[in-house]
């Protein structure tokens, strides 16, 4: 197979046109249904995305048979609530503690638990993430406004592989008597992805 | 020797951004070229390990001036020509060539919530035993792949030649360095290998920070 042969210049130059330049071609030749594109894109835009997360790291909190399942086989506790599919085939949750911290990067793409966190932010997809994550996370993370004590350990998971992570932060005090529902909203996406702390209610 | 995607550990990137707009797609070409990169990969001519390749195989010019999307658009396109789904011709002019004997492969809407819910796993069953051990310590090998020069590989070169320990054991996955070239999926023991801070940069931020990255058993040799 040739390497380094660069087709796409031959493509209009402006992004958006060279999209459309191609799904249009694609199209014409009976390959690519536009309508299961809409169906891609509206999977990923309304139906997937951090919410799903969220609901784990509640249940996770709430109900101790659920988090030692999670903790032994998150691929099959997760699935039991719903979530597989493409690129969550292999899923390993990590615990934040007061000892230790967890942030995910893929160094050299952009590798995301997509069935329970949906596509990446534009920052973890950055060069500026990829490269700097696994070198200074702690100059990363104050970037976040987030700070960890010093003697607070920092366990950068780089996905190399098609194992796909979920940080399960502290829940924050002040959360005692808190429906799984009410602590799934206060999980963000950013600390699932170890960048961020769950913040303690106002 | 590495490739431009190979990033980690580099110096120069200044900071992140962490505040930017919430859009899961800031701009609609953005959600068109993911859906069409997974319709694409519907068609069945090339898997996940080619796919990742063909975007590490831009020109290293393009690969830094492109915008995350237009990387998935650019290695798409070269990888539609390369595997023979459209023609160089058909491109340049945006003529298609009727008849495509792929048409019967055609993701159908209909069936794109069962494709995207079904994913598809990595794991294989292997006759390679898993030698390694966990908390066994492990040294990385200085080469990338060892089997196409230039190939594919899930090594970064900031993890080469350093010691760690295994964490865990995953199982036989499909080998990236081999299913990126059409060389077979040769499914071998994966681990998750950690490393201190201290053992893969010249400065750690704090020396017993870790790193923990997905390493296949040919990557490694005992300490």
């Amino acid at each position: 197979m040739p390497h380094d042969d660069h087709s796409h210049s031959l493509l209009p130059s402006d992004p958006a046109l060279r999209v459309k330049a191609l799904e249009t071609l694609l199209v014409e030749k009976g390959l690519v249904d536009p309508a299961a594109l809409d169906e891609i894109i509206d999977t990923y835009s309304h139906k997937i995305g951090p919410q799903n997360g969220a609901k784990v790291v509640a249940k996770a909190w709430v109900d101790p048979d659920f988090r030692a399942a999670l903790f032994s086989d998150a691929t099959s506790a997760v699935r039991d609530l719903g979530y597989y599919g493409r690129q969550g085939e292999h899923m390993v949750a990590v615990e934040n503690s007061a000892t230790t911290h967890n942030l995910i990067v893929c160094t050299l793409c952009s590798c995301y638990p997509w069935p329970l966190l949906g596509i990446p932010p534009g920052w973890y997809k950055s060069d500026a993430y990829r490269a700097r994550a696994v070198r200074e996370p702690r100059a990363v993370l104050s970037e976040f406004g987030t700070t960890l004590a010093p003697e607070t350990k920092i366990r950068v998971w780089d996905s190399t592989a098609e194992i796909r992570y979920l940080v399960i932060p502290e829940r924050p005090p002040g959360t005692d008597g808190w429906s799984e529902e009410q602590l799934a909203g206060i999980v963000t996406r950013d600390a699932m992805i170890g960048t961020k702390l769950v913040e303690a209610p106002a | 020797m590495n490739r431009v995607h190979d990033m980690g550990g580099r110096f120069g990137d200044g900071a992140i951004d962490p505040n930017e707009p919430d859009a899961v797609f800031p701009q609609d070409w953005h959600g068109r070229a993911l859906a069409l990169t997974l319709a694409a990969g519907g068609l069945g001519q090339w898997n996940l390990d080619i796919s990742r390749h063909a975007r590490e195989c831009l020109s290293p010019t393009d690969y830094v001036r492109f915008g995350y999307y237009e990387k998935w658009i650019a290695g798409l396109t070269d990888l539609l020509v390369n595997n023979g789904v459209v023609t160089q011709e058909e491109l340049s002019t945006l003529t298609p060539t009727p008849n495509s004997p792929l048409r019967e492969r055609k993701m159908l809407a209909e069936y794109v919530a069962k494709i995207l819910a079904s994913g598809g796993p990595a794991d294989r069953p292997s006759d390679i035993p898993a030698v390694f051990t966990v908390g066994q310590r492990v040294t990385t090998r200085v080469h990338g792949n060892t089997l196409v020069d230039g190939g594919h590989t899930r090594l970064p070169s900031y993890a080469r030649g350093k010691t760690g320990w295994i964490i865990q054991h995953h199982g036989a996955h499909v080998f990236p360095d081999s299913n990126a070239h059409r060389l077979g999926e040769a499914p071998e023991p994966l681990y998750s290998v950690g490393f201190y801070a201290r053992d893969l940069w010249d400065t750690a931020e704090n020396p017993e920070d870790e790193v923990v990255l997905d390493l296949w058993q040919s990557y490694l040799e005992p300490a």
